[in-house]
């Protein structure tokens, strides 16, 4: 496997494989988000307590989902840089972190506007919100701490340590707020009676989980198709193909 | 005498004769202590269901506030540079560096936490929790600190990033030490926290020396 992959190290061929790879991602991305949503949105039937206002979960668990999956295959990145000095890896670490973001912060921000109509409050101090607010803070200090760095290899470097770090820490801070949330439980805090859900709202569900993940896909690689061209601008492959792109455009 | 007795050594004296840097983060702590009664009003039950978390929120704030000058001038002087080419080890050399700091730094704050526990009208039942948790978990702040801190030595302005970084991850060590000083207020066995406790800070003793060593060397690069 090792002879296999080696070769994306050099960032020619990674930009390469990112270019093939991107329209398989963007077509699962469109196909399962049109096909999960409008179906999710308008034909799944509506909840029996919650009424229309349950549709939010197409967004909000596969974004709440994914959000800890991409945390640790940025640090998944990170670690394979660290091992095999890869400056790719510590790329799509970086490129793979501010969609981690994106991914926390629309679970979060969802969340809120659903808590808002259910709970009738937009924020309480429930175990799951918590963690993924942690989370949300992870992410911030990996992306500050690689901006901090103007060397952008020992910023990568540095950035896997501290993902690392948070990676290790993810299971501590996911059970330790689980278990705080249950000490403090009071009879304000409600929770989410969570029915086993029906299979006609399954499936939809399942199809925008499909279609985020091809979004999260998309997204990681235009991100780290810029990345390698903003790095390697110096390059004389990314001067050829900036410029046969441009003429083409004049086309 | 042994290399790594040396460094202990000469960080002692180092710190002794600039009193001044180590004094501040206690006065800080003592400071911040200070505003929660003024801040939420002087009532006695109040203070006393929010003391235990006031002064470890105070304890991890002024831990930050010590932290960033861990390694800064022996970075800056060649000092670590200088281990490295010894031959000493270096996380080993990083594990004394930080406990040598943690007694300069930190323990200072846990001796005065009798006075503070005075103000925020502590039963002594939760202060002897609240001594332990301090006196286990602290550490752990140093220890995990150091790795960011070594991270960010070579950076100019490494303040709030360290502290941006280092918040989430003390976030369980919070948890669980506020959990031992409630479990105390009902005269709860609080063993099994205290004992997570004893294990995180057993891990990072263990672990993060190497960390500190590895992200020395990147901020050399």
């Amino acid at each position: 496997m090792f002879t296999w992959l080696h070769p994306y190290a050099k960032t020619e061929r990674a930009y390469a494989l990112c270019q093939s790879l991107f329209p398989y991602f963007l077509s699962a991305a469109v196909l399962g988000l049109v096909v999960g949503l409008v179906w999710g949105l308008v034909f799944a039937p509506p909840d029996y307590q919650q009424g229309d206002s349950f549709r939010i979960i197409y967004i909000h668990v596969p974004s709440a989902i994914l959000a800890m999956g991409t945390y640790v295959a940025m640090a998944t990145a990170g670690l394979v840089g660290l091992v095999w000095q890869w400056k790719t890896a510590y790329m799509s670490m970086i490129a793979i972190a501010p969609v981690g973001a994106l991914m926390t912060f629309i679970s979060l921000f969802t969340g809120a506007a659903w808590g808002k109509p259910m709970w009738g409050t937009w924020w309480i101090w429930d175990a799951r919100l918590t963690s993924q607010l942690i989370l949300l803070f992870l992410y911030f200090g990996v992306m500050a701490l690689y901006a901090a760095f103007s060397d952008k290899q020992q910023a990568g470097k540095a950035a896997a340590i501290i993902a690392l770090v948070g990676v290790i820490n993810i299971p501590i801070i996911h059970y330790s707020v689980e278990w705080w949330n249950t000490l403090h439980q009071g009879s304000t805090i409600t929770k989410i009676g969570r029915p086993s859900i029906a299979p006609e709202m399954k499936w939809p569900l399942l199809v925008s989980i499909a279609g985020f993940i091809g979004l999260i896909g998309t997204l990681v690689l235009l991100q780290l198709k810029n990345v390698i061209l903003i790095r390697e601008a110096h390059r004389p492959w990314v001067k050829k193909l900036l410029l046969t792109s441009s003429t083409k455009g004049e086309r | 005498m042994s290399p790594l007795m040396s460094i202990f050594k000469r960080d002692w004296q180092l710190a002794m004769r600039n009193k001044s840097e180590f004094i501040q983060p206690l006065v800080f702590f003592v400071l911040v202590i200070t505003l929660f009664p003024i801040g939420v009003g002087p009532g006695l039950a109040t203070l006393q269901k929010i003391g235990p978390g006031v002064i470890w929120v105070a304890a991890i704030l002024s831990a930050l506030l010590g932290m960033e000058k861990l390694f800064r001038d022996d970075f800056n002087d060649g000092f670590l540079e200088q281990i490295q080419l010894s031959g000493v080890s270096l996380s080993l050399a990083m594990f004394i560096k930080v406990f040598c700091h943690w007694l300069l730094f930190i323990l200072p704050l846990i001796v005065v936490s009798p006075m503070l526990a005075l103000f925020l009208n502590l039963t002594p039942a939760m202060y002897w929790a609240l001594l332990a948790t301090l006196l286990l978990g602290t550490p752990i702040l140093s220890f995990v600190g150091g790795i960011a801190v070594a991270l960010t030595v070579g950076l100019q302005r490494g303040g709030v990033l360290l502290s941006l970084i280092l918040i989430p991850v003390f976030i369980p060590l919070l948890i669980f030490a506020t959990s031992v000083v409630d479990s105390a207020v009902f005269g709860l066995n609080y063993w099994p926290q205290l004992a997570i406790i004893a294990a995180m800070l057993c891990g990072a003793i263990a672990i993060t020396p190497f960390a500190m060593s590895y992200a020395i060397r990147v901020s050399h690069h």
